[in-house]
C-alpha cells in the first residue's frame, strides 16, 4: 500500500463520522429550512424561500441582538474570572495543580440541569444567597436576582467557566519562562511583562476559550428558561418554540441557519483580525 | 454453541413479533400490549387489574409532552398499541393520517360516557378517540397572604401582589387569561383581538415574577409566588402538602382539555387495544383513575365510586354554568403563526 492510500484510508473513519454526523445534519436542516409548514405542522416539501423573510422582522432581529448581548457579557466576565484562575493554577507545584484541575471539571460530573436548578434555590428570595447576605447584615432587603438577566448571566457564566479556563491555562503553561526573565532583565516591570510578553503569548488561548464559551451561549435555551423564568427569550428559545408549541419546522430550521451563519460570520472577523494584528 | 444459536434465534423471534400475535376472529389477545401515557396519570391498580384478569402483560411508558408523543409518531416509531394525546393533539393526528379508526363493536362500555364529553370538535363521532381524563386551567392562591380576592382573572393583574405571581409558558394557554378578561374565545384568530389580549399582557409583565408550566409548583409551595396561573391537578398536588393553597376557576370561564385514548396506525394489537379501551370505560376503572390523578372523569357513571371531596369540589367537576363560559383549545393550523408572533412579542418587550 502506498504512503497516499495508506493516508486515506486513516481519513476514512473520521471523514464518514462529519459526513454522517455533521454535513448530514446540516443539509437536512437546510432543507427544511426551505420547505413549507402544513396546515397541520407538518412538513410539506414546497420550496418556500419566505421563511428567510419572516427571520428579517426587527422583533425578531431584537430578540437575536439580546442574545449577542448576554452572550458578550458572559463571555467578557468568564474572560475576567477565568483568566487570573488560570494563571494562578499554572504556577501551582505539579500536584496542586492537577487537583485544582480535577476541581473544575468534577461539577460536569452532575447533570446540567440539576446545577441549574441548585442555583435557582441558591438566588431565591429566601435563597442561600439572601439568606447569608441578611444575616451578615450585608443588606436589609432581600436582592431580587431570580428571573432577572443578572441570575442568566450568572447560570452562564457558571456553565461555561471552565471552558475559559482550560484553553488560557494551556497556552499558559505552554509559555516560555525564559522569556519572562529576559523582560525582568530588560527592566520590565510585572505589569508590563504582562501586557508585553504573557498576554500576546497566550493570545490563542484567550480566542478559543472566548469562542468556546460565546457560543454555547448564544444558543442557550435552558438558562433562560428556569434562571430568567422566561421573562426574554433568547435565541435559543425562538427556536425551539418553532420545534415544540408552533410546530413550524421549516421556519425554526431557517431561524437556527441564520444563527449559525452570524455565529461563523462572528468568528471570521474575529480571526481576520487576529491575524492583522500579528502581521503588524 | 449449538444450544446458544438456537436460544439467540428463539430471543430474536420473540423480540422481532413481540410475544404472541392476536386475533380478533377468534378473541385472542396479545401477549402484550404497549401503553403509552402521561407521568402520574392511572390508577393504583389500573394496570395489574387488566394483567390479572386477561393475562395480557401492559409495558407502561410515559411522556411529559403532546409534542414529544406527535414527533414520535411522525418520526415512523411504531410499537405503541394505546396512546394518550390531548383535544387538538387528536386533531392534528387525524389530519397526518396517524390514528386508526376504533371499531366501536369492541368498545360496549362507551355508553357509560358523559355525552359532553363525547363527539368534541377534535373528533365529531369519535371515530378515532375515547376521551381519558379532563381538566381545566384556573388560579392558585395562597390564602394565607391574600385571604380576600375575587374570583376573577383579574386577580393575576393585581399589583398589589407585583412579582408574586406567575404565568404559564406557552404560546396558547399563555394567553387564555388575557382573552377570556377581555371575553374573547380562547381560539381567535382575529389579530384585533389578539393584539388587545397582547397589550394587556405586555402591562401585566412588570409584576409577573416569572412564566413556567413546571416550576410554578415550587414556587407556590416556597412561597416565592402566591398566584400561580396553572393546571388543577397539579395546584391540588401543592394543596394536599399546603392547606392554605386554594384553586379556583374564575368566573370569566377558562380553557378545558381532555385526554383521549387512541390507536397509532402502525399499532401492533390494535384489537387488544380496543378491549383496554372497553377495560378502561369500566365505571369503577374509571373512578379508580380519577381517585389517584384528581383530574375530572368524562365517565358518568363512575361518579358513584369517586371520593365525594373531588366530585364535590366546584374546581374539579365545574358547575354548568362555567362550563358553558369554557371552551377546549382547537388547533388554530396556519393561524398558529399569528400566536407565535404575539407571544416572541411578548418575549421581546
Amino acid at each position: 500500500m502506498s504512503e497516499r492510500v495508506k493516508k486515506i484510508v486513516m481519513l476514512v473513519p473520521s471523514a464518514a463520522w462529519l459526513a454522517l454526523f455533521f454535513v448530514m445534519p446540516l443539509v437536512i436542516i437546510f432543507i427544511y429550512s426551505l420547505a413549507s409548514r402544513g396546515p397541520f405542522g407538518g412538513v410539506e416539501f414546497i420550496f418556500n424561500p419566505d421563511n428567510y423573510v419572516r427571520v428579517i422582522d426587527p422583533m425578531y432581529a431584537g430578540i437575536l441582538w439580546r442574545s449577542v448581548y448576554i452572550s458578550v457579557i458572559s463571555t467578557a466576565i468568564c474572560l475576567l474570572i477565568g483568566y487570573p484562575l488560570a494563571l494562578y493554577i499554572s504556577r501551582q507545584s505539579n500536584a496542586y495543580r492537577n487537583f485544582l484541575l480535577a476541581l473544575l471539571i468534577i461539577p460536569f460530573w452532575t447533570n446540567f440541569l440539576v446545577r441549574t436548578y441548585a442555583w435557582m434555590f441558591i438566588l431565591r428570595t429566601e435563597g442561600l444567597l439572601n439568606n447569608t447576605l441578611l444575616y451578615i447584615g450585608v443588606i436589609s432587603e432581600p436582592l431580587q436576582i431570580l428571573f432577572t438577566d443578572t441570575a442568566v448571566i450568572i447560570g452562564l457564566v457558571y456553565t461555561y467557566l471552565p471552558f475559559m479556563v482550560l484553553p488560557v491555562y494551556v497556552s499558559l503553561e505552554k509559555l516560555d519562562h525564559n522569556l519572562l526573565m529576559a523582560a525582568r532583565d530588560l527592566g520590565a516591570t510585572p505589569l508590563q511583562s504582562f501586557r508585553k510578553v504573557i498576554l500576546p503569548l497566550t493570545r490563542p488561548g484567550v480566542i478559543s476559550g472566548s469562542i468556546l464559551v460565546f457560543v454555547p451561549c448564544i444558543g442557550a435555551y435552558i438558562t433562560p428558561d428556569i434562571l430568567g423564568g422566561s421573562r426574554s427569550m433568547m435565541i435559543g428559545n425562538l427556536i425551539q418554540n418553532q420545534f415544540l408549541s408552533a410546530r413550524d419546522w421549516p421556519f425554526g430550521s431557517a431561524l437556527s441557519f441564520v444563527l449559525m451563519a452570524i455565529v461563523l460570520l462572528l468568528l471570521l472577523i474575529l480571526a481576520r483580525q487576529d491575524r492583522k494584528e500579528e502581521e503588524a | 454453541m449449538k444450544r446458544f444459536t438456537a436460544l439467540f434465534l428463539i430471543t430474536v423471534f420473540t423480540m422481532s413479533c413481540g410475544g404472541t400475535p392476536e386475533d380478533e376472529s377468534t378473541g385472542r389477545l396479545a401477549s402484550h400490549l404497549n401503553f403509552y401515557n402521561w407521568s402520574y396519570y392511572i390508577g393504583e391498580t389500573t394496570i395489574s387489574d387488566f394483567q390479572d384478569m386477561t393475562g395480557v402483560r401492559v409495558r407502561y411508558d410515559n411522556y411529559s409532552s403532546n409534542e414529544e408523543v406527535l414527533a414520535r409518531l411522525q418520526a415512523g416509531v411504531s410499537g405503541y398499541d394505546v396512546v394518550v394525546p390531548s383535544d387538538y393533539m387528536v386533531e392534528v393526528m387525524i389530519s397526518l393520517g396517524l390514528l386508526r379508526p376504533l371499531n366501536h363493536d369492541n368498545l360496549p362500555n362507551i355508553i357509560h360516557m358523559d355525552p359532553r364529553f363525547m363527539g368534541l370538535p377534535f373528533d365529531p363521532e369519535n371515530r378515532y378517540s375515547i376521551p381519558y381524563q379532563w381538566g381545566s386551567a384556573g388560579i392558585g392562591v395562597n390564602t394565607a397572604r391574600i385571604p380576600d380576592f375575587e374570583e376573577s382573572w383579574g386577580l393575576l393583574w393585581d399589583e398589589r401582589y407585583s412579582g408574586r405571581i406567575s404565568m404559564l409558558d406557552d404560546m396558547r394557554s399563555g394567553l387564555v387569561p388575557a382573552l377570556k378578561l377581555l371575553g374573547y374565545s380562547v381560539n381567535t384568530t382575529s389579530e384585533q383581538e389578539l393584539e388587545e389580549a397582547l397589550d394587556l399582557m405586555i402591562q401585566q409583565k412588570p409584576i409577573v415574577k416569572a412564566y413556567t408550566s413546571d416550576t410554578y409548583i415550587d414556587l407556590l409551595k416556597s412561597g416565592d409566588v402566591w398566584i400561580a396561573y396553572g393546571w388543577s391537578g397539579d395546584i391540588y398536588q401543592v394543596a394536599r402538602d399546603n392547606p392554605d393553597i386554594r384553586f379556583f376557576i374564575p368566573q370569566e370561564g377558562t380553557y378545558l382539555w381532555v385526554d383521549n385514548m387512541v390507536i397509532p396506525q402502525k399499532a401492533p394489537s390494535p384489537y387488544t387495544a380496543e378491549v383496554f379501551m372497553n377495560y378502561i370505560m369500566d365505571p369503577e376503572v374509571s373512578a379508580g383513575i380519577t381517585n389517584a390523578t384528581w383530574y375530572a372523569s368524562p365517565n358518568s357513571n363512575a361518579t358513584d365510586y369517586i371520593r365525594p371531596e373531588i366530585t364535590g369540589d366546584p374546581s374539579i367537576y365545574l358547575s354548568d354554568e362555567i362550563l358553558d363560559r369554557s371552551e377546549f383549545l382547537q388547533d388554530v393550523g396556519e393561524q398558529t403563526r399569528l400566536y407565535e408572533r404575539i407571544w416572541s412579542r411578548l418575549k421581546s418587550h
